[in-house]
């Protein structure tokens, strides 16, 4: 009860506090792989140099991370208008039926340059679309957005399976994929535009779409912090009853925030089918939808943050897939449970090392002034 | 039983029984706000004691670790003589300590005889505990006189017997003092009156009473001896006998009071607010607002006394745009508002018809918000503020630090957090942003609520020159002493409706009471009529 009067500095809860968390999941970890007889050090040290030991590594870290990037800003930007948007997975699964629709549409006739604009516009629109009847439900129906975006997750799936098994499918082909897009629905790989320059790195699925997902964090903030539509949307956020006496209409302000977030996790296709796979295919999102809940939470819903943890997201994934493979007694489930651990540290426990640190720091705070009392 | 407590303890210290409640050298901060420093207090037992201080001075914060919310970081509570350790509410109850808070703490669903032995069932069939309740409540209302019907359902009593209900509680748990947090605030004078004889008849059965309160006359009426409180530390004992109402204040605020001047001589002008016939339901169909009509002309304020829940929010609310109303219409300088014809705030805005909020805390504010955005709050759309896409962040810095500076609010920092201000400094700000854009019509509800008595003194004189300058205020308070001090002509709302319309010069309080209560003669006589 005390140390919740004490006025804590910013740094000490978005800084160290995320630090405090990763470190308690990483020592449960580390006792978990202790009792499967392996060496805890070891295995971080093999997460970190499968993360980042060799271009190809770093390649793959941040691949994963630009996936984790748009959801993560999709759930924190629900977040800021109080709405809880547990659809990314289903918003970029559909996100990314936009974007598979729109180049096996164009990549016959378009360049490049033009098919750009059209798959970040197709994403935008589909994903965007499957977040609106959740939101108008929530905004005009009463229906709970938690509920509504869960349950659009399992629609999504069973669409996309309908869709690829019998509508999209290529023919004669014996998995539910479409045909391949034509290289002008392609986004360059990093290890061609760094061979344009003459950098030779060796090949991964890093793509273009990295640069996007930075640019979407600025604009981002731009949104939230500097525009008066994103005062709006905090105002919803902080009090729906300020806002409607502010002449806001809470109603639109929460159907806007749904379409921006869906139509952001619209963007994992974008990494996913345009930059990699190359083709339309099922259960590409592989859950990165709902590892955003975590990422957004745990860089506190704001775009800096999100980048740092979507980074972390991105070491786990790799290095986790580096340490099962090298590590015999560390199957890949057990890669699995750490991630997990992170993700309950971070995601779900989030602020219960906030009370301690805090403590912690009041506790130090006060010695120093005495201290330096003392000396005076 | 609670005479015999004290004489034990009182028999084991020297010839005279220790007092009730000693606190000595109690000390509380919060981070940097030094809450309560090195308190000392006693009440002697079997009296009533008042403690009065401006909001902010440490009063809450003093009971709340005397009930146990809060630990002391230093000093010592003696009860009867004995020192004690009060960690919890529980550990209070133990030592015969009851509060009642502000807000009831109440299941709105059960009845009063649940709520009394809410906590203090035994075993796990409730009937037992039932029976020995209901005697228990028997025994209490012959003792101390307080009636309240043991099956009715709370939500359906009016607010003073909820209140009876629970001081019942805290008697049935056998509290011998009873702390009482600014009881009157939602009572009528008439309802208050009923409190004040129930307190002293507590208070000749042997019970120590400590009143919490900001309203000086409640302490002058009722208490034996009263503590002031400025700034966290107790600034003077004195006798209720040998003190005044004047010397209460000037201790409170630590200086002289001036008293505004109402010039009520003045002659109103044009009517910019006329209200006819307008009726509204809430979302479960009860109508708040019944069929009100009256008019509010420039130059002039138009007080609507009332007790708090009697319509007189839903009507702030309906005027300002933020709710729809059902029948009926109004004219708002120049523009007609009906049912097929609705407003939102934002039009009601751009009208020039403002309005400061009853609940600063959730309409008025964004309280995570720094003040400087809270300080456009309603505002946010305007050209002035906007720069292309972005909005002006210095621009609105700079407006609101003149705003600030202007109102008087302490401290001049925009980039504070709008929680982080006082309730008076919170309250400067709405009215700073509100009375800025210069409106023709100002709705304002109850300006001075939880308000410290140098920000009342600074608001009356804002609201009153506003008036000088030609702007025409709807004021609603429940405070019939605001109401009186400003108003040129009072409406009295009761039930939705208006019963009652008389000039503000030469009111009298004991009408305006009897019409909150609508008590007068010809209302009781309507009332049986239907």
């Amino acid at each position: 009860m005390k140390a919740s009067h004490v006025s804590v500095p910013a740094w000490v809860t978005i800084g160290v506090v995320p630090v405090v968390n990763i470190a308690m999941a990483l020592f449960l970890s580390g006792l978990i792989i202790l009792l499967i007889g392996e060496n805890p050090i070891d295995a971080v040290q093999l997460i970190f140099i499968g993360a980042f030991g060799y271009d190809e590594a770093i390649g793959y870290t941040l691949y994963y991370t630009t996936n984790f990037i748009f959801t993560g800003l999709a759930v924190a930007i629900a977040f800021h208008a109080m709405l809880f948007n547990i659809g990314g997975e289903g918003q970029a699964y559909i996100g990314g039926l936009g974007i598979g629709l729109a180049i096996l549409a164009f990549d016959h006739t378009l360049p490049f340059w033009l098919m750009l604009p059209i798959m970040l516009s197709a994403g935008a629109l589909f994903g965007a679309a499957w977040a609106f009847i959740p939101a108008w439900a929530q905004a005009y129906r009463g229906s709970h957005i938690v509920i509504t975006t869960i349950m659009f997750n399992f629609i999504a799936s069973a669409l996309m399976v309908y869709l690829l098994v019998n509508v999209l499918v290529e023919p004669g082909n014996m998995s539910p994929e479409t045909r391949e897009f034509l290289p002008s629905g392609h986004l360059p790989f990093m290890h061609e535009v760094f061979a344009w320059f003459g950098i030779a790195i060796t090949k991964s699925p890093l793509n273009i779409s990295i640069f996007w997902a930075l640019i979407c964090c600025v604009l981002l903030w731009f949104y939230i912090w500097r525009t008066r539509w994103g005062y709006a949307l905090r105002t919803v956020g902080h009090s729906e009853r300020a806002a409607v006496y502010a002449g806001i209409r809470p109603q639109r302000v929460i159907v806007i925030t749904m379409c921006i977030s869906g139509a952001l996790a619209g963007f994992v296709g974008i990494n996913e089918l345009a930059g990699v796979q190359h083709r339309l295919l099922l259960n590409f999102t592989a859950g990165y939808g709902f590892t955003g809940i975590a990422v957004s939470l745990m860089g506190r819903n704001h775009p800096l943050g999100i980048v740092l943890a979507s980074l972390l997201f991105g070491i786990l994934y790799q290095g986790g897939a580096e340490l099962a493979f090298e590590m015999p007694k560390i199957s890949r489930e057990m890669v699995v449970t750490i991630q997990g651990l992170v993700i309950l540290f971070s995601g779900a426990l989030a602020y219960m090392s906030e009370p301690w640190v805090a403590r912690a720091y009041t506790f130090v705070a006060l010695g120093l002034t005495q201290q330096r009392a003392g000396e005076a | 039983m609670i005479a015999s407590a004290s004489q034990v303890s009182g028999s084991i210290a020297q010839g005279d029984p220790p007092p009730a409640i000693e606190l000595r050298g109690i000390d509380k901060r919060f981070g940097e706000v030094h809450a309560n420093r090195n308190v000392d207090l006693r009440v002697a037992a079997g009296t009533i004691h008042g403690i009065v201080g401006e909001n902010g001075a440490g009063k809450s914060t003093l009971m709340s670790i005397l009930y146990g919310f809060y630990e002391a970081d230093a000093g010592e509570i003696r009860i009867n003589g004995r020192p004690l350790q009060i960690r919890s509410a529980n550990d209070a109850l133990q030592a015969g300590i009851g509060m009642v808070h502000q807000h009831f703490m109440l299941v709105d669903t059960f009845s009063v005889l649940e709520n009394v032995m809410l906590g203090a069932e035994s075993g796990a069939v409730l009937s037992r505990s039932k029976t020995l309740a209901r005697r228990e409540l028997e025994r209490l209302e012959q003792d101390y006189g307080l009636r309240v019907d043991p099956d009715a359902v709370v939500e359906e009593l009016p607010v003073g017997e909820q209140q009876r209900a629970e001081i019942l509680k805290s008697l049935y748990r056998g509290a011998e003092i009873l702390i009482l947090d600014e009881p009157t605030g939602v009572l009528t004078p008439q309802e208050s009156d009923q409190l004040f004889e129930i307190l002293r008849s507590l208070k000749e059965r042997g019970v120590t009473i400590l009143l919490i309160t900001h309203k000086l006359r409640e302490i002058m009426d009722l208490t034996d001896f009263v503590s002031v409180m400025r700034q966290g530390e107790i600034v003077a004992h004195r006798r209720t006998s040998e003190t005044d109402q004047k010397e209460l204040a000037e201790l409170m605020v630590g200086r002289s009071i001036e008293q505004h001047d109402v010039n009520r001589s003045h002659t109103p002008g044009e009517a910019v607010l006329a209200v006819k016939n307008v009726s509204m339901r809430d979302a479960k169909g009860v109508t708040r607002v019944d069929d009100v009509s009256f008019e509010v002309r420039a130059g002039e304020i138009v007080g609507i006394a009332g007790v708090a829940g009697n319509g007189q929010t839903e009507l702030l609310e309906l005027l300002s745009g933020i709710r729809p109303l059902d029948s009926g219409s109004f004219h708002a300088n120049g523009r007609q508002v009906t049912p097929q014809n609705p407003c939102s705030p934002k039009d009601m805005r751009r009208l020039h018809v403002n309005h400061v909020p009853e609940d600063r805390h959730r309409l008025g504010l964004v309280m995570p918000f720094l003040a400087s955005e809270s300080s456009i709050l309603g505002y946010q759309d305007r050209g002035r503020i906007n720069k292309g896409l972005a909005l002006d962040y210095p621009l609105i810095i700079k407006d609101c630090a003149e705003m600030m500076r202007v109102f008087d609010v302490r401290p001049v920092d925009p980039m504070l957090r709008s929680s982080n201000f006082s309730g008076g400094n919170q309250q400067k700000i709405v009215l700073a942003r509100e009375m800025d854009k210069e409106p023709t019509l100002l709705l304002v509800g109850q300006p001075t609520r939880g308000v410290d008595v140098g920000a009342i003194e600074f608001i009356h004189g804002q609201l009153l020159s506003m008036r000088d300058r030609g702007c025409a205020i709807l004021l609603v308070s429940v405070e019939l002493d605001e109401i009186l001090a400003l108003s040129d002509r009072i409406l009295v709302m009761f039930e939705g409706r208006i019963v009652g319309d008389v000039a503000g010069a030469g009111a009298d309080k004991k009408q305006l009471g009897l019409l909150m209560a609508n008590a007068s003669p010809d209302a009781a006589e309507s009332e049986a009529v239907s």
